[in-house]
């Protein structure tokens, strides 16, 4: 009962910090508005036993948001602490587009035919998890991740504006690098 | 001899804070103490200074600067203190335990991680130049330290099969962590000290930018910011011990006394570094970080790993 009441709470603090990010006037706000609906979300997870994954959750968005709002700010060019700002815009398609998503969401989790459960929970939620991941997936893993590691390693290959051809010149020589910054290692 | 894990009533939490309060008095009074020592003012005085400090603050009228964001500011000078409570209640006293959480390892990375936040609000609310310069110094500082840190905490976990500390605690009943991962260790003390904003990471209240986010704050604010540095330099102190240091195991004395024995000793470390170490520059530690510290803490994780698994 208690934490049937605990959750809901927490549903109502998502959704309205939620909102909140929309109505607040400054990038700062908005970003932590945002923060604590991700936090509320995490311990409702940890509240539907999901330990791990809830705690996950408010570990990566906190650090998520942390970063976001220095980019926020630098977007935006101004000091928004100083200068109030709307955080809206097209607002009339914006509408719609929620409302729609919503009532679409909404309408399907209330009409889909539930099936309903068939076995149990696993004593350790995070072992089996791993299990069903590492386990019967493995193949699946070893083929993807190779590919998504290489995908990182060239985006940041094609993306690094300061790649060691730039940093040690054309023939690899140049000491010290040219960097835009001083100190680190080896110099 | 170490003894199981037990999680004992809630009713205990009220005690929690007041260790807690008392270890960062403590740390504060040792930090005192060194400083007299340093200008060859007697030692007791010195000792005594954060008493003094806590009585000021009190008295001392809030400031506040032209459209600060008070809201924000608050949040994040009254945040530190509950942070560093909420890390300890994983960590066990002795056989004893507030929370005996299935990811306590992953609960206290997390908390590690609303530092983050907690000290760019501060740097943001006064809205002043200084305090903001701070509050992304910190956040620059924490993109280097916080990946090791992660690996450094995953690997006693790996060590001992699990992410619950009580686990970890009995994993150290042959062997304590720190003797085969010393680097996993180094990291974290390291790591503690960053977060703390503490001796040489003390970057983002440096005296170059007039004091950093502690450059507007005033009264009773100061005084949460102040103590919430010093309660998450013990609580992370104290996270040592059972990761690292065999939590209460030792000899003759109960598992409780080792544990606070132990923390006591990890916390006057972790103070009197701030007097030995010069500071380090935010901008330049981050190549560092990012070249030698983190593929050293990948390593670590290997060799444990590779251990692991053999034995």
């Amino acid at each position: 009962m208690l934490i049937d009441i605990l959750f809901w709470a927490l549903a109502v603090v998502a959704v309205a910090s939620g909102a909140t990010v929309f109505a607040v006037d400054s990038m700062a706000r908005a970003t932590y508005a945002l923060a604590i609906s991700f936090i509320a979300v995490g311990i409702m997870l940890v509240i539907v036993g999901l330990e791990y994954i809830g705690i996950i959750t408010i570990l990566m968005m906190v650090m998520e948001m942390a970063i976001m709002v220095v980019y926020m700010v630098m977007y935006m060019g101004m000091n928004p602490a100083l200068m109030p700002m709307d955080m809206t815009h097209n607002k009339r398609g914006s509408a719609v587009l929620a409302v729609g998503t919503f009532v679409l969401l909404a309408a399907g989790a209330l009409l889909i035919p539930w099936p309903a459960r068939v076995g149990a929970p696993a004593a350790d939620l995070t072992a089996s998890l791993g299990h069903a991941i590492m386990g019967p997936k493995m193949l699946a893993m070893l083929t993807i991740s190779p590919v998504l590691f290489a995908t990182i390693i060239a985006g940041l290959v094609i993306a690094n504006p300061r790649g060691r051809y730039d940093r040690w010149g054309d023939d690899l020589k140049r000491r010290p690098p040219t960097d835009p910054m001083r100190g680190g290692l080896g110099r | 001899m170490t003894e199981p894990i037990v999680q004992v009533s809630p009713a205990w939490a009220v005690l929690a804070p007041l260790a807690l309060l008392l270890f960062a008095l403590a740390g504060a009074g040792l930090n005192g103490a060194l400083v007299a020592r340093s200008v060859g003012r007697p030692f007791r005085s010195g000792a005594s200074a954060p008493l003094a400090q806590v009585a000021r603050l009190l008295r001392q009228r809030r400031q506040v600067t032209v459209a600060a964001d008070v809201l924000l500011w608050r949040i994040g000078a009254g945040g530190l203190v509950v942070v560093a409570i909420l890390k300890i209640l994983v960590i066990p006293l002795g056989p004893w335990t507030l929370a005996d959480l299935d990811v306590g390892v992953v609960w206290f990375n997390t908390m590690d991680v609303m530092i983050w936040a907690l000290f760019w609000l501060i740097g943001w609310g006064a809205n002043s130049a200084h305090a903001l310069v701070g509050g992304y110094r910190f956040l620059s500082l924490a993109v280097s330290y916080e990946l090791p840190l992660m690996f450094a905490l995953i690997t006693p976990a790996v060590a001992a099969r699990s992410l619950r500390v009580g686990d970890v605690v009995a994993a150290q009943q042959n062997l304590w962590f720190v003797i085969w991962m010393p680097v996993a260790f180094v990291i974290f003390c390291g790591s503690v000290i960053a977060f703390s904003s503490w001796g040489p990471y003390a970057t983002a209240v440096g005296r170059d930018i007039a004091g950093g986010f502690l450059t507007d704050v005033s009264g009773v604010d100061r005084l949460l910011i102040l103590t919430g540095r010093y309660a998450v330099l013990t609580a992370g102190a104290a996270f040592a011990v059972p990761l690292f240091l065999g939590g209460g195991g030792g000899p003759l004395l109960p598992d409780w006394l080792w544990t606070l024995g132990k923390t006591a000793l990890v916390l006057a470390t972790f103070v009197a570094i701030r007097h030995r170490v010069p500071t380090i520059r935010p901008d330049r530690f981050a190549e560092v970080a990012w070249i030698i510290v983190l593929p050293a803490a990948l390593l670590q994780v290997l060799v444990v790993a590779i251990i692991v698994v053999g034995s």
